[in-house]
């Protein structure tokens, strides 16, 4: 079996159960305060992550090359509140522009 | 009189429900594409969108996988981004009524759309029905462009590189991640949550820095006491209900 069928078949499993937990265990009981708390931060902490590390990341290394200046473009894309697929496509063209350029 | 009410009321949740499904689709080519670059077959890529179902766990467990990342680390990193499912589904509990089998089977559509759309409405059974038609379109439209995004550039190798496609993955973080920065705690969360995974990219293997960087949830303890983190779920397209 590939890492791959292993990764989706324990995320299959792990995130149903945390679908589920809710409707077929809890009820309508709350999380604890805090738990919540953290469960609502979670996301922030990992999805930041995520990009930072897909952006200078190389396996062990920091690598800077045109992904950042992609990143950057995607930001200010953001920024203006633009829709999902115009800061894909800005970012991208960004990238392949450094990359063409340098 | 009632039928009329009704039948408005289900118009307004279609009206919410296809700009939340639209906008789910381009990040399903994406994540297609991520799928195919990091080496996953169409099949699995396909099982991600349908078994899994949850946007950005999918994407962090592919990323994780394509940079040589051990499968404890990815499968732990999507699932921890799945977490807050776990708060969804105690908001959609009471709405999600039914015999064991049937609430199970509703869960598996526990996503933010579904429960942005879901608990956007007052009544029980609007809430139900909110959840439902946003979950499923969102599951069809998902799993369709997942398929495309594959199709697409399976195979594109160097056409990756040269279209600045790998800069999509990035891109694709950073706007799910943008709703959530309005709010002080998940800034500091955010910005914490970075430093540690960046400086601990020479040091530890592959996938670790992005679990590691789940300590930076403390940082968002040393706010001010009257900020709060907010609990509503987000849309993936980032739009707060």
């Amino acid at each position: 079996m590939s890492d791959a069928t292993i990764v989706l078949i324990v995320m299959t499993v792990g995130t149903f159960a945390l679908k589920s937990a809710g409707p077929l265990v809890l009820g309508d009981r709350s999380l604890p305060r805090r738990v919540q708390q953290a469960v609502d931060l979670l996301p922030a902490a990992l999805l930041a992550a995520l990009t930072i590390v897909s952006t200078v990341g190389d396996g062990r290394e920091i690598v800077i090359d045109a992904r950042l200046v992609g990143l950057v473009v995607a930001g200010i894309a953001l920024w203006q509140r633009l829709p999902f697929v115009v800061v894909i496509v800005m970012a991208s063209a960004a990238t392949a522009f450094t990359r063409l350029i340098s | 009189m009632n039928d009329l009410d009704d039948a408005v009321r289900r118009r307004a949740i279609h009206r919410q429900a296809a700009s939340i499904i639209a906008a789910v689709a381009p990040f399903g080519i994406v994540f297609g594409a991520a799928a195919a670059t990091a080496g996953l077959s169409l099949l699995q890529a396909i099982g991600f969108s349908a078994l899994v179902f949850g946007g950005s766990s999918q994407f962090a467990a592919v990323e994780i996988l394509g940079d040589g990342g051990s499968v404890v680390s990815a499968a732990i990193a999507g699932l921890l981004l799945n977490v807050r499912s776990l708060a969804f589904g105690v908001i959609m509990a009471p709405a999600l009524f039914g015999v064991w089998w049937q609430r199970a089977a509703m869960s598996q559509l526990m996503i933010d759309e579904s429960t942005a759309v879901g608990a956007a409405q007052s009544e029980r059974r609007w809430r139900r029905y909110g959840y439902l038609i946003a979950g499923i379109g969102v599951f069809l439209v998902w799993n369709f462009t997942t398929i495309l995004g594959h199709v697409a550039f399976a195979g594109a190798g160097d056409l990756i590189t040269d279209l600045g496609l790998d800069a999509a993955g990035p891109a694709a973080f950073l706007a799910l991640l943008w709703p959530r920065l309005s709010s002080a705690p998940q800034r500091r969360t955010a910005i914490v949550g970075a430093l540690i995974a960046l400086a601990l990219i020479p040091f530890a293997p592959p996938g670790v820095p992005i679990l590691a960087a789940m300590l930076g949830v403390v940082a968002a303890r040393f706010g001010k006491p009257d900020e709060q983190p907010s609990d509503a779920p987000l849309d993936e397209s980032g739009a707060r209900s």
